[in-house]
């Protein structure tokens, strides 16, 4: 396990390195920098003074060399709207969406998981078309949507929960249950489809053998062979959500991470739209690395490879 | 030899062994599965008894119902197979109306189960000693120290070094002739009356397969458990049955004391899978068996009269009628229009 999870280590640091140079690069090549810093009407002077003053003209590859040893000691520059740095504002918006992801993901998996199980034990019934229609019916509806629908119903009309910002756990509740929603119809299918391949496995048979309960045959036998894949899936989902968040967070107003991006796009921010994608990209080698440890650790045929 | 018996009740019980306080009597079983183009009556017409502490061989080709049999009477049957008999009583308690919370008290304590995939019969996620240990304390037979304390001595028993080691490790560290060595000691965790043994050998290697039925049987006389084994291995029957039932296209054909029916096959197709026995000295190894030439009828949307005929050397007439059960000595039944030994009979053509 040890040595495994050592490799995955370091394959996750190749892979960390090679998003933050494809995050670094990908801002150069949209553009010349100097001339979106200096604001369309600078003079040809100015815009070299800026090339100058922000060491544009050096050669890409020292720039991200000097960008990543900064990054890799916090220091990811300053706004350039701002008066922060882009460490310390990402670092305040951060709690935010991970907050608003990981309720995300908890409510999508106590959507998905139950459903999925019941689903798959009750196979071709009305009850597993009736899963899948819920599953469908998430998909179908965009997220600002449903977001819309749910502040008017909940946070409008019953007045049960407030509409917008971050100060209390209620006010995460519909963006989670936005967010959720739309990940679990995912989540559901493949929970449903793993579920039904294990029930008819020879080893469920054997657990039926041994004179076990159905409900231990479902969530001990049954259930710990066909969440591995759903654990794979739900790291994406998650990294899907703090990635995702930028249009729920905008409709309901909460100051995380996604809003700070838009903010920043639009304002040609591009030290913080940087961090933002390296520290975004980052996530999503951390939880993949996560997943394969816990897949590992789930699956005991996958630790010795 | 004894006159045949065409009474129909009587021949129920001749078929079905007749013997006092069984651990296991099947009735007239049928099974039946929807299939694609209908209804596959995979298992027509079985009767059988296990006596307390006998072993009974049920032999056939495959594809003829064995496994089914064992999985009705174990309440293991896949979804939409529809069973129906007139009688399943396990130690006198039946099977047929019994409900699922009372069949959970017996599957794997009272009655346990070795079935033909060693591959995939244990779960992949859980180490051996979970798995192992899981039936005993389930059924109440004590806690956990308990339970590994017989684990190991099980493990030992039938024939794994180093048992308490194994206890940590997961399945697919092992190899499958252990892996099955390690469902027949999961089956004996509770001291089970009854052990169904499903072609426990087939999928393994062929040089453990004699050792491990040698073991079952062993194992068989040492708790003095009721085994019901399949098997192909007819050599292996000889030497352990007590009694041999033998199952065609869904139905038991002959059935009776080991010695009757080895030694005096009523039904051709008895008499045709001894003659497929390998003999030592006469049949080199590696040189392959004999087989009984033709095919199994398909048995979608049933069949009447007698599934062999259309291989059978001495089919006559009457053969695609009903077909009487009859009775010989000690409790020696067959399901044949012939009433002679197959060996005083003269084959009415020879089919290829
Ligand atoms: N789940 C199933 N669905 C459809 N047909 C099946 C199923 N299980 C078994 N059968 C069929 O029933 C017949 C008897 O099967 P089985 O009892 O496994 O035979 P045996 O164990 O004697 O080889 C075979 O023709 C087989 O194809
Ligand atoms: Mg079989």
């Amino acid at each position: 396990m040890l040595r495994f999870a050592l490799r995955r280590l370091l394959l996750a640091l190749v892979v960390g390195i090679a998003v933050s140079a494809i995050a670094f690069m990908l801002l150069r090549i949209s553009g010349d920098l100097a001339i979106a810093l200096a604001g369309e009407d600078a003079s040809p002077a100015d815009v070299e003074r800026i090339r100058e003053q922000y060491g544009l003209n050096r050669p890409v590859i020292v720039q991200y060399g000097e960008w990543l040893w900064n990054a890799v000691r916090g220091d990811l520059g300053r706004s350039l709207f701002y008066p922060e740095s882009v460490a310390n504002l990402i670092m305040t918006r951060l709690p935010v969406t991970l907050t608003l992801s990981a309720m995300g993901l908890v409510i999508a998996l106590l959507i998905a998981l139950p459903l999925g199980i019941i689903a798959a034990l009750k196979r071709n019934t009305w009850i597993d078309r009736a899963a899948l229609g819920i599953a469908v019916m998430g998909q179908a509806m965009p997220n600002f949507w449903f977001g819309l629908l749910m502040i008017f119903l909940f946070g409008l009309a019953l007045g049960w929960l407030p509409v917008s910002g971050s100060e209390t756990i209620w006010h995460f509740i519909m963006p989670a249950v936005t967010l959720g929603w739309f990940s679990a119809p995912v989540l559901m299918r493949l929970t449903r489809g793993g579920m039904v391949e294990v029930m008819t496995s020879d080893y469920i048979r054997t657990a039926h053998a041994k004179g076990l309960p159905v409900r231990v045959v479902v969530l001990k036998h049954a259930l710990r062979n066909a969440i591995i894949p759903v654990v794979a899936l739900c790291s994406v989902q998650f990294g899907n959500m703090l990635s995702g968040s930028v249009v729920t967070e905008t409709v309901f107003a909460l100051q995380g991470i996604g809003y700070l991006a838009w903010e920043a796009i639009s304002r040609r921010d591009f030290p913080v739209v940087q961090g933002i994608l390296l520290l975004v990209a980052l996530f999503y080698v951390v939880l993949t690395l996560i997943a394969d440890l816990l897949n590992a650790w789930l699956d005991p045929r996958i630790r010795r490879g | 030899m004894s006159a045949p018996v065409v009474n129909a009740a009587a021949a129920d019980d001749v078929m079905a062994g007749h013997v006092a306080e069984p651990v296991l009597e099947v009735q007239h079983l049928a099974v039946q599965i929807p299939v694609a183009d209908g209804v596959l009556h995979a298992v027509r017409d079985v009767s059988l008894s296990v006596p307390r502490g006998e072993t009974l061989c049920v032999v056939g080709e495959s594809g003829c119902g064995k496994s089914l049999t064992s999985l009705a009477v174990m309440g293991l049957l896949p979804g939409g197979a529809r069973r129906t008999a007139d009688r399943m009583t396990f130690l006198g308690e039946d099977l047929l109306s019994m409900s699922p919370g009372r069949l959970r008290e017996l599957r794997g304590n009272r009655m346990a189960m070795i079935f033909q995939e060693p591959m995939t019969s244990l779960n992949p996620s859980w180490t051996i000693g979970d798995q192992l240990t899981e039936p005993f304390i389930r059924h109440g037979k004590g806690g956990k120290a308990q339970a590994t304390e017989r684990a190991v001595f099980l493990l030992e028993r039938v024939g794994i070094a180093a048992a308490g080691r194994r206890l940590v490790q997961y399945p697919h560290e092992l190899s499958g002739g252990l892996r099955q060595r390690v469902m027949i000691a999961m089956a004996l965790m509770c001291g089970p009356e009854l052990i169904l043994a499903d072609e426990p050998t087939t999928a393994l290697d062929v040089t453990i397969q004699a050792e491990i039925l040698h073991l079952l049987a062993e194992l068989q006389r040492e708790f003095g458990m009721g085994l019901l084994l399949v098997t192909h291995d007819l050599g292996i029957v000889a030497r352990v049955a007590h009694r041999v039932a033998v199952m065609y296209a869904g139905e038991v054909v002959e059935s009776g004391p080991t010695t009757a029916v080895f030694d005096d096959p009523r039904h051709p197709y008895t008499r045709g899978l001894i003659d497929c026995i390998p003999i030592p000295g006469r049949n080199k190894p590696g040189t392959p068996l004999g087989t009984i030439p033709g095919l199994v009828p398909n048995l979608v949307g049933g069949i009447t009269g007698c599934a062999f005929r259309d291989r059978c050397a001495y089919a006559r007439a009457g053969c695609d009628g009903a077909i009487p059960v009859q009775a010989g000595a000690h409790d020696h039944g067959w399901r044949c229009v012939l009433s002679e030994s197959v060996a005083d009979s003269t084959p009415t053509e020879v089919r290829a």
